[in-house]
């Protein structure tokens, strides 16, 4: 549309980079550090490209925008084809944000292959791009199954001990979802004769038959958010991947199952949605109340966080399922502040585990005495994820809430509980690891964060405050795309003779 | 000038924070960094105040209400939100109490902390909370009003947790979050249930079209309700939250944990008052809901009494303090409750100076006793803090209602306002108020002879050190004192009087129906000198059982000692909730964790396909044995196996 390529270039950045990276040469240490800064280079320059995007972006249409499209499989109808519109858009973003950021953050930390690491990351983000950008439903699973060998590699390689059983705990349980969504795929692309997403969220699929191709969805969206009870591969992850590795699986990864939802559930299946809503509420719930509990019950940092990820996504999928404006567009808020803020907590942790190593709470007492700024930082982001007022983790818990009191007062209460149980359980680790005497001998030499793991958080700092107090940028990129994804579900509907049956 | 009121205290919470962070090893920098951070904090606050007297004029003088918008803050389809700051006479009046009292601990708090090794981190917090409490007070918005209120809810957690060594102090700030975070889920359900029902949560919107709402239904929580009920009893709960209102008091009293000046400012003069303030500010609401009103006069009612009982046998001089605080704020809730929520203000705004002078007085004995809190440890020093005693002598006449002092003016209208107000709940808010104001006088009068008359109970070489405290800690103690004598008696004209229509023009709405507040100046006389008369009375008591009989009390608590047990106890809430909400919720993490998520998902999932294909795996193995003939027996039996299967099927 715009005839110069940019989502494309966008894309496919990265993986040049990861090619560079590949042609480095020569002495171990020089590789290491000329990869580091290769990879730091592509995704640098990547990110701001991205930013082309906000800027160029038309919020006057929910068309796709920044389209680029090339045959790749003429005879069976299958194109190379990218787009973004206002629910997409900052999902790209996102990913190209936290990969510099990651990058940096395994700057010290990862010593052993570093090129090869280098090369996970950046085909990694070129996996994500593609993810969140692609029009065809066939390129679409390309690249969302690509995103799991690259992260496979990331866990199974530079991972703590229990790496192999958490990387194939990871693969097989994001595998068996996604085999069923292949099958949904096939049997659309059959059925619709198209690969197109614009085409296919036209195309009006047989109530009977969205109800099956809604479930296998589910299947791989849940898999990935995820939801209860399919999410125990995650805190396993999580504590094995290296600190990067958890950053981009909570940031980025966890919302291709709520992206998912997005574009595929609610616009090609309407009725399947608003039949299978209750269950999503009841999944949701569950997973706020339960897995916050469990958070609670947690003596391992990482885990605590990644369970906390669990619940906060519980948020996203009530917000998403209200169809209502203010419960989609806090659900896609939620995401990308989430992204954000479980990025940096487990970037937190990473600072102190670099330290010390090790995850164990108990580790821990009294950091505050040696790392004053290290608990300034800790305790931002602990509040973004409570959702405090002026806060990102606000701005999407507020608006998910309003969505769903619309939708069902009961569960409205039922998740807004999650605001008190997330409070406790991250009150309770901060107090553990923060406060308290300094007895401990070995913490006693810690030193402050340095200056790179400032350069580290600080955009995530401004970027809390500036998501929470001034979002009207964010949402303003959503409103025209929301608004239009609730039309189309609604006159769906009724064209199905079902009658009002979207929120009030 | 309205801008500098509520902003300028975030800009000296900016500077003492970034000081806190300049850390010189050099003792003598380090003084001055602590000196930087003081007068900026200071400055700011004054200047605030200054501005915030201003304003004050300039919108309840000149009647220039109005709200000033500064930037939108969230869109979403019709869920607008702004940041604005709403002037009016109530949030006009709020301004300048919190600004003045906040500065006069701001200088206070320099003498008291001034040993404390973090003194810009307490400046920027006391600050920064002061800034959270104008964002609160000025809001024009439902959502404003809940930044400013959890913001107010997290400064007073890092304040609790100030001195974050101790294991206390971080439990006491954790449960101040957590209680109030209890409170606040109601608040937010409100919030939606106004916005569902008005389409808005913009103040003047939903006042303006609250009438036409008056009959409006709801269905909520599978019920069809009157809207505006659900939404006032769901605000109100987050107004119990931050008011430390019975049922979610608990966080209050282990709140002293934090340095006392905290205390005062938050834990008594402002923070504690924003459930009252709330209420109040939404009384275009909870005019239309008989069922909210009732509610608000019961919980305040029972909160008074409950309070007042536990206060008089605390021995820790700062929770003695610290129930009373829940005690008047149940007054100020009922006052609401039936309809007068002026005396409702009136009452906030006069306990905000005796209350805080009180526990800057008390703070000012802790420091001459060397940290000291417990009265059974004191007696016997009036001689040695003269300054100290005469003001606490002034904060405990203005809290036990004795005239002139402010306390006076505002409980009695108060009490008055629930008798006029002719209802059921009305009576039993009086009586109520009655009876603990018999016991505020008693336990007000116990706390001063415990801890300055009798012998001197604490060691010796404490009483050696007793001192009165420097001038910085004893101006604003001074200045304080003047406002526990002079506020009620300059302010109850305006707040409640013949000027009131003038003086509050639209801030507060009060339907013809509740006239309770009109009504309370043609009481019975008896009901004007009543609450004079306990007061003295409990002084007397007080007097008898502590200073002429010393053998009494032991006598009443061996008599009473289940009584005594129970209150000590302070009703045995905490250790319910310890019993129902804290076990439980840390026993069902672990169960869910290990049984949920282990045993039951994985080991039926991942897990269990994993171990079940290497156990056919291995069966499988153990088959292959080598020998032929096993293979073909093997073979020959799956043959039979299916010819017979083959038949069964033809023939069936």
């Amino acid at each position: 549309m715009t005839g110069f390529p940019i989502l494309s270039l966008i894309t496919f950045l990265p993986l040049l980079g990861a090619f560079l990276v590949l042609t480095i040469r020569g002495d171990a240490a020089l590789v290491a550090r000329n990869a580091r800064f290769v990879a730091l280079w592509a995704s640098g320059v990547t990110f701001v490209m991205s930013l082309f995007l906000w800027i160029g972006f038309d919020t006057t249409t929910a068309e796709f925008q920044f389209q680029d499209r090339m045959e790749w499989m003429p005879a069976f109808k299958i194109s190379y084809h990218l787009g973004v519109d206002g629910i997409s858009m900052l999902f790209v973003l996102l990913s190209t944000l936290l990969t510099p950021i990651c990058i940096l953050a395994s700057w010290e930390s990862i010593k052993v292959r570093v090129k090869e690491y280098m090369v996970a990351f950046l085909v990694m983000e070129t996996m994500m791009v593609g993810m969140f950008s692609a029009l065809d439903i066939i390129l679409f699973y390309v690249f969302f199954e690509g995103v799991l060998i690259p992260m496979f590699l990331i866990i199974g390689v530079w991972g703590g001990p229990r790496r192999v059983y958490a990387a194939f705990k990871f693969f097989l349980f994001t595998l068996v979802g996604s085999v069923l969504m292949l099958l949904a795929i096939l049997a659309m692309y059959f059925v619709a004769g198209t690969a197109s997403i614009p085409e296919l969220m036209r195309f009006g699929f047989p109530t009977g038959m969205q109800t099956w191709l809604w479930l296998a969805f589910l299947a791989s969206f849940a898999v990935k958010l995820p939801m209860w009870p399919v999410h125990t591969w995650l805190p396993d992850a999580h504590v094995e991947a290296p600190t990067a590795g958890s950053v981009i699986l909570a940031g980025v990864l966890l919302k291709f199952g709520a992206y998912g939802f997005l574009r595929f559930s609610l616009p090609m299946f309407p009725d399947a949605t608003v039949a299978f809503t209750p269950l999503i509420y009841a999944l949701s719930i569950i997973a706020v109340i339960y897995t916050s509990l469990v958070a609670l019950a947690q003596e391992d940092m990482k885990k605590l966080i990644a369970y906390s990820s669990v619940a906060h996504m519980g948020f996203v999928t009530v917000g998403t399922f209200t169809l209502t404006v203010q419960g989609i567009e806090g659900a896609i808020f939620q995401s990308l502040s989430h992204g954000i803020v479980s990025g940096a907590l487990f970037l937190v942790v990473g600072v102190v585990y670099d330290r010390v190593h090790s995850r164990e709470i108990a580790t821990y007492e009294g950091l505050v005495h040696r790392m004053p700024a290290y608990g300034l930082v800790f305790m931002l982001f602990m509040l973004a994820s409570v959702g405090l007022p002026g806060t990102s983790g606000f701005i999407g818990e507020i608006l998910i809430l309003v969505g769903a009191f619309q939708a069902n007062t009961w569960v409205a209460a039922l998740t807004a509980t999650g605001l008190v149980l997330g409070a406790i359980y991250m009150l309770y680790l901060y107090r553990r690891v923060v406060f308290g005497k300094l007895t401990k001998e070995d913490l006693k030499k810690l030193l402050d964060l340095s200056p790179r793991e400032m350069a580290v958080f600080a955009p995530l700092i401004v970027l809390v405050f500036v998501m929470g107090i001034y979002p009207g940028p964010f949402l303003d990129v959503m409103h025209v795309s929301v608004d239009n994804l609730i039309n189309s579900i609604e006159v769906a509907r009724a064209g199905a003779g079902n009658v009002a049956l979207v929120g009030r | 000038m309205q801008i500098a009121a509520v902003f300028l205290p975030l800009l000296g919470a900016a500077i003492a924070g970034i000081l806190a962070f300049v850390t010189p090893a050099a003792k003598e920098s380090r003084r001055r960094i602590d000196r930087l951070a003081q007068t900026a904090s200071c400055a700011s606050l004054l200047l605030a105040a200054v501005a915030a007297g201003f304003v004050f004029v300039d919108v309840v003088v000149n009647k220039n209400a109005g709200t000033v918008h500064l930037l939108t803050w969230i869109t979403s389809g019709t869920f607008e939100v702004s940041w604005a700051l709403k002037w009016d006479t109530l949030s006009a009046v709020m301004v300048l109490m919190v600004t003045f009292v906040s500065a006069m601990i701001h200088v206070y708090s320099v003498g008291y902390m001034a040993h404390d090794g973090s003194v810009p981190r307490f400046m920027a917090y006391i600050s920064l909370f002061t800034f959270f409490m104008l964002m609160l007070v000025t809001s024009d918005n439902l959502v404003q009003l809940f930044f400013g209120w959890e913001g107010v809810g997290l400064t007073s957690y890092l304040l609790i947790g100030f001195w974050y060594t101790r294991p206390s102090a971080n439990a006491a700030a954790i449960k101040a979050f957590l209680v109030n975070r209890v409170g606040d889920f109601g608040f937010i359900l409100g919030i939606f249930g106004t916005y569902v029902l008005f389409d808005s949560i913009q103040l003047d919107t939903i006042f303006a079209a609250a009438g036409g709402q008056a009959d409006a239904t709801m269905a909520a929580f599978g019920g069809e309700f009157h809207a505006l009920t659900v939404i006032c009893l769901l605000l109100f709960m987050g107004a119990m939250g931050k008011s430390a209102q019975i049922g979610l008091h608990t966080w209050l009293p282990d709140a002293m944990e934090g340095p006392t000046p905290v205390s005062a400012l938050i834990h008594a003069a402002t923070m504690v008052t924003a459930g009252v303030f709330m209420v109040a500010r939404l009384s275009p609401l909870f005019e239309y809901s008989e069922v909210a009103l009732t509610v608000v006069t019961l919980v305040g009612a029972t909160t008074a009494i409950f309070a007042a009982t536990v206060a008089c046998v605390q021995t820790d001089i700062k929770r003695v303090i610290a129930y009373s605080t829940c005690s008047q704020l149940g007054y100020m809730f009922f006052a609401c409750g039936v309809s007068a929520f002026s005396a409702g203000i009136f009452h906030l705004v006069t306990h905000a100076f005796f209350k805080s002078l009180l526990f800057l007085g008390a703070g000012s004995v802790i420091h001459a006793m060397s940290d000291e809190q417990d009265m059974r440890n004191m007696g016997g020093l009036w001689k040695m803090i003269p300054v100290t005693y005469t003001v606490m002598w002034v904060g405990s006449l203005a809290l036990a209602g004795i005239w002139p002092f402010a306390g006076f003016y505002s409980k009695d209208i108060i009490l008055e306002a629930a008798y006029a107000a002719h209802t059921g709940v009305g009576a039993y808010a009086f009586w109520m108020g009655i009876a603990a104001a018999f016991l505020t006088a008693f336990y007000s009068w116990r706390l001063l002879i415990l801890t300055f008359h009798g012998t001197p109970r604490a060691d010796e070489r404490v009483v050696a050190h007793v001192h009165e405290s420097p001038k910085m800690m004893l101006i604003p103690l001074i200045v304080l004192a003047a406002g526990a004598l002079f506020t009620g008696y300059l302010g109850a004209p305006w707040f409640v009087g013949e000027g009131a229509p003038g003086f509050w023009e639209s801030a507060i709405l009060v339907l013809p129906a509740h006239p309770a507040l009109e009504n309370a100046h043609h009481v019975p006389l008896w009901v004007k000198y009543l609450p004079l008369g306990v007061g003295v009375a409990g002084i007397a008591l007080a007097y008898i059982m502590y200073l002429l009989a010393p053998g009494l009390p032991g006598a009443v608590l061996a008599r009473f000692r289940g009584v005594h047990r129970f209150l000590v106890h302070k009703w045995y809430f905490d250790e319910l909730y310890d019993a129902v909400f804290v076990r439980p919720a840390f026993y069902l993490g672990r169960q869910f964790w290990k049984v949920g998520d282990g045993a039951l998902i994985d080991g039926l999932g991942p897990d269990g396909l994993a171990a079940a294909t290497v156990d056919i795996a291995r069966r499988g193995g153990r088959l292959q044995s080598g020998l032929v003939y096993h293979y073909a027996f093997a073979m020959l039996i799956g043959v039979v196996l299916l010819i017979s299967w083959y038949f069964l099927v033809q023939a069936g």
